[in-house]
């Protein structure tokens, strides 16, 4: 606890505000991890379960949970 | 609304930010996905319940955050039950192209408390407005922002202890020191 507060006052914000330069290194950060799932699109795993569930209820009984007996 | 094929178009083009986010609150690939699978299924169970008009993305990430967190819940006394066993998994590197750096960060943003590590990232990655990030976690707009601001600071904070090399620490703390006049 008191390590942490020691370097939060050596970087201590003016303003009450975070330094903006940290800030905004950290926004690039958020986003570059972020961006970096999101880049690898759709796997097949959910286009394939999309797909599946979107099949008329006939030819597939799993889609529905309503059992209708 | 019934699933059309917009609608279902539209679910599946949310499936990528699903797992981002699904992969920064769980800082595990596979579990996130399942996650994501489970969101899923849930949301095509309910679609009926899916007002036309109202945003898809937020109503399929408060789908996946609510799963999360009772799963979390869950599994938060399992850790308690397998000491630290759980947390070696976290360690393991999630995504493959990750460089150093992001994984330092990672590390840092798992370390946050979960209320503001996912405020942070729908209002920081995501892109949701507060209000929307305060309609998905069910508080309010101003809880949103404390958050968001808390996990900023506390993020600096670790990630000056921890010191990623090229984060370059030295040069900020000067700035900060020196003043922003610059």
């Amino acid at each position: 606890m008191g390590k942490l507060e020691r370097v939060m006052k050596d970087v201590k914000p003016k303003q009450g505000g975070l330094n903006s330069e940290i800030q905004s290194r950290i926004g690039h950060q958020l986003r570059a991890m972020y961006d970096d799932v999101v880049r690898q699109g759709v796997p097949d795993r959910f286009a394939d379960l999309i797909r599946k569930l979107d099949e008329p209820q006939a030819q597939n009984p799993a889609a529905k949970t309503d059992g209708s007996e | 609304m019934p699933l059309t094929d917009s609608l279902r178009d539209d679910i599946l083009a949310s499936v990528p930010s699903l797992r981002a986010f699904a992969i920064s609150l769980s800082g595990n690939g596979d579990r996130a996905d399942d996650l994501v699978q489970e969101t899923l299924l849930r949301a095509l169970a309910n679609i009926d319940s899916f007002q036309v008009g109202s945003n898809l993305p937020a109503w399929l990430f408060t789908i996946l955050r609510n799963l999360f967190r009772s799963d979390y819940r869950k599994r938060r006394r399992e850790v308690e039950d397998a000491d630290g066993s759980y947390a070696k998994t976290l360690k393991t590197q999630p995504a493959q192209n990750a460089h150093l750096e992001f994984e330092e960060f990672r590390a840092a943003l798992e370390k946050l408390p979960q209320d503001q590590r996912e405020a942070l990232i729908l209002v920081g990655a995501s892109g949701f407005s507060y209000e929307d990030a305060a309609t998905i976690c069910g508080c309010a707009v101003g809880t949103i922002k404390s958050r968001v601001n808390r996990a900023r600071s506390k993020l600096s904070a670790l990630l000056y202890v921890d010191g990623a090399d090229d984060f370059g620490p030295d040069n900020t703390i000067r700035a900060v020191i020196g003043g922003s006049g610059g």
